[in-house]
């Protein structure tokens, strides 16, 4: 049942983040972070002052700041890079294709105030596309994880993953999914709900938005099951192919362009175990605007009513 | 592999790498002999005398790093690498072949021992960097060395790492400028010039030494005077010619991109001597 989950308001994921880095400075003395004049936003400082000798300033200049982590990274560091996620992907993206996916290296990528949910900042900052972008880097790993204690697992684990890690972390506070004991795996999705009717799925901050919409939805009498895709790649099949066989009805909500993220991953992963009614849920082939985070996520239709909507309609099409 | 500072073995040295590149080349039919044969020297002057490292053991933690940024130039560095002991040499004639270690570009998927897989120009230097960087924080005495073309510091990229390496002072890194003054469409000047290159290089915080890039003796003068350099990055103007040592490829920018004819492979074996 998606009442059981209070959704009480936490830290934003990148503070979680930037939590996590110090944490890591302090057990490992080989990880070193480099940041491109945003450490205030992306919470790298917190890291920059317990280990200054460990951070590299690379200015605003995100190109050269991917590739000295890549230098880093192959000369044995655990290498963090951080930016915005549109800065760090868009004006990057050459240097993770040669650098580091092509090279095989294994830097961690980190990019904060991801999707639309920025707010005030606007569609220049927005980063609608770094999923799509993330994933079609050979070999790289891609996490979005949902809350505070996803990202700071997730961090620490990613920081030992032998592979090129691409972590999207957000700005704003984002609502506490998860207990102090809950376990995460990279590339192990999480089933948060039983149910029989219809499956949410989502990653980031969605997840919360898809327990509410669950809540909604089985107070008029539905049985949702409601999935958290920490992992956007490698996608966890099992869990994706189970909930189409015993649902039959999948909705993919993300922030992000819907036509190039999460969701038609998934439903690649549908169409090629068990095809189902599918229906996705997201920003639609436009950049979003300026406002206040939540006057933005309401207009751009991602709130858990939203979510809501694009459900029934699937599950009216599955009878 | 053999050790030499002796100028005579570095100029018989330098004879062989230039037929490997002409004999690699023409076998695939495709490649780049211009930008390979202006570096030669530079290439032998670092790998037979200047840096520590050791073919038997590639990834020995205290090596100097190389860095081809000017990737294209693959052939004068595989001839190196199989001439120093790290690759096959009877296989240098497979370059460009499906599944050979010898691919278009540097692919360290195939040689380990590269230090990086290059090819995309401009962003070499920034990989230098981080892992000069690397190398500071651990206390090792390794030095990073990267060869860029002078069409290739058109990227921005580039001059995002000259800043970084000037304001950080990373002093244990050297960039080698192999400035043939030629590129892809024709003569850098008339595409898009790079001048003054030793003022643009010294204003972004870099000890500048401008040298004779096909003069042994020179490079190896300015290689010390780069390790002696303390608080400044070094960048080495290497003036050299493109096509060097082909008298029909030398200065004729046909030759960035285009592989000898069988004939022409004869020709050049001839004059190579």
């Amino acid at each position: 049942m998606a009442a059981k989950y209070e959704l009480k308001l936490g830290a934003a994921t990148r503070e979680a983040f930037g939590k996590a880095l110090v944490e890591l400075g302090k057990e490992n003395e080989n990880v070193v972070v480099c940041d491109a004049d945003l450490s205030k936003s992306t919470f790298t400082h917190l890291f920059k002052n317990e280990f200054p000798e460990r951070f590299f300033s690379c200015g605003i200049a995100e190109a050269n700041m991917v590739s000295i982590g890549a230098g880093l990274a192959s000369s044995g560091k655990i290498a963090f890079v951080a930016s915005f996620s549109a800065f760090v992907l868009n004006k990057g993206f050459e240097q993770l294709r040669v650098n580091v996916a092509y090279s095989g290296v294994p830097l961690k990528v980190v990019g904060t105030h991801s999707g639309i949910s920025i707010g005030e900042d606007g569609p220049s900052q927005m980063s609608v596309e770094d999923l799509s972008l993330a994933c079609s880097l050979a070999g790289f790993t891609v996490i979005s994880p949902a809350d505070e204690p996803s990202m700071f697992a997730l961090v620490k684990q990613a920081a030992y993953h032998p592979g090129a890690v691409f972590i999207r972390a957000g700005r704003i506070k984002v609502p506490v999914i998860y207990g102090p004991e809950q376990k995460f795996v990279i590339g192990k999705g999480i089933q948060l709900t039983e149910g029989t009717d219809l499956t949410l799925i989502s990653t980031g901050l969605m997840v919360a938005e898809c327990l509410r919409a669950a809540e909604v939805l089985e107070s008029e009498g539905l049985s949702v099951r409601v999935i958290d895709l920490h992992t956007v790649k490698p996608l966890d099949r099992e869990l994706i192919a189970k909930a189409a066989a015993e649902t039959g009805c999948i909705v993919v909500a993300e922030e992000h362009l819907v036509d190039s993220g999460l969701g038609v991953r998934v439903a690649q992963v549908v169409t090629e175990t068990s095809p189902c009614v599918m229906e996705f849920h997201g920003v639609n082939d436009t950049y979003a605007e300026s406002g206040l985070p939540e006057e933005v996520l309401v207009k751009y239709k991602m709130t858990g009513a939203d979510v809501a909507v694009t459900a029934r309609r699937a599950f009216g099409r599955k009878k | 592999m053999t050790r030499t500072s002796d100028l005579s073995e570095l100029q018989s040295i330098a004879r062989t790498v230039r037929r490997d590149i002409i004999e690699m080349i023409g076998a695939a039919k495709s490649g780049h002999p211009g930008g390979s044969l202006s570096a030669v020297e530079i290439l032998v002057t670092l790998y037979f005398d200047v840096m520590k490292h050791d073919p038997a053991n590639p990834t020995w933690p205290l090596r100097d790093r190389f860095i081809l940024s000017k990737g294209h130039a693959a052939p004068v560095l595989y001839s190196v690498l199989a001439e120093t002991g790290y690759t096959p040499k009877d296989q240098l004639n497979t370059l460009r072949r499906i599944g050979s270690i010898y691919q278009g570009h540097p692919d360290r998927r195939y040689i380990p021992a590269l230090e990086a897989s290059t090819g995309s120009l401009g962003v070499g230097l920034s990989l230098g960097l981080g892992m000069a960087e690397a190398a500071k924080l651990d206390k090792s005495p390794s030095r990073t060395y990267v060869v860029l073309g002078d069409g290739e510091i058109q990227e921005g990229q580039i001059w995002e790492a000259a800043m970084y390496g000037g304001y950080h002072k990373v002093d244990n890194i050297v960039a080698i400028l192999d400035n043939n003054r030629i590129q892809l469409d024709g003569w850098v000047k008339d595409i898009m010039g790079v001048e003054p290159l030793a003022d643009k290089w010294a204003a972004f915080g870099w000890h500048v030494i401008e040298v004779d890039g096909h003069d042994f003796v020179a490079l190896q003068a300015a290689f010390a005077e780069a390790e002696a350099t303390k608080g400044k990055p070094s960048m080495l103007i290497a003036h050299t010619v493109k096509g060097k040592g082909v008298s029909f490829m030398e200065n004729n920018p046909k030759y960035h991109g285009v592989a000898p004819t069988k004939e022409e492979v004869e020709l050049a074996l001839k004059e190579i001597g």
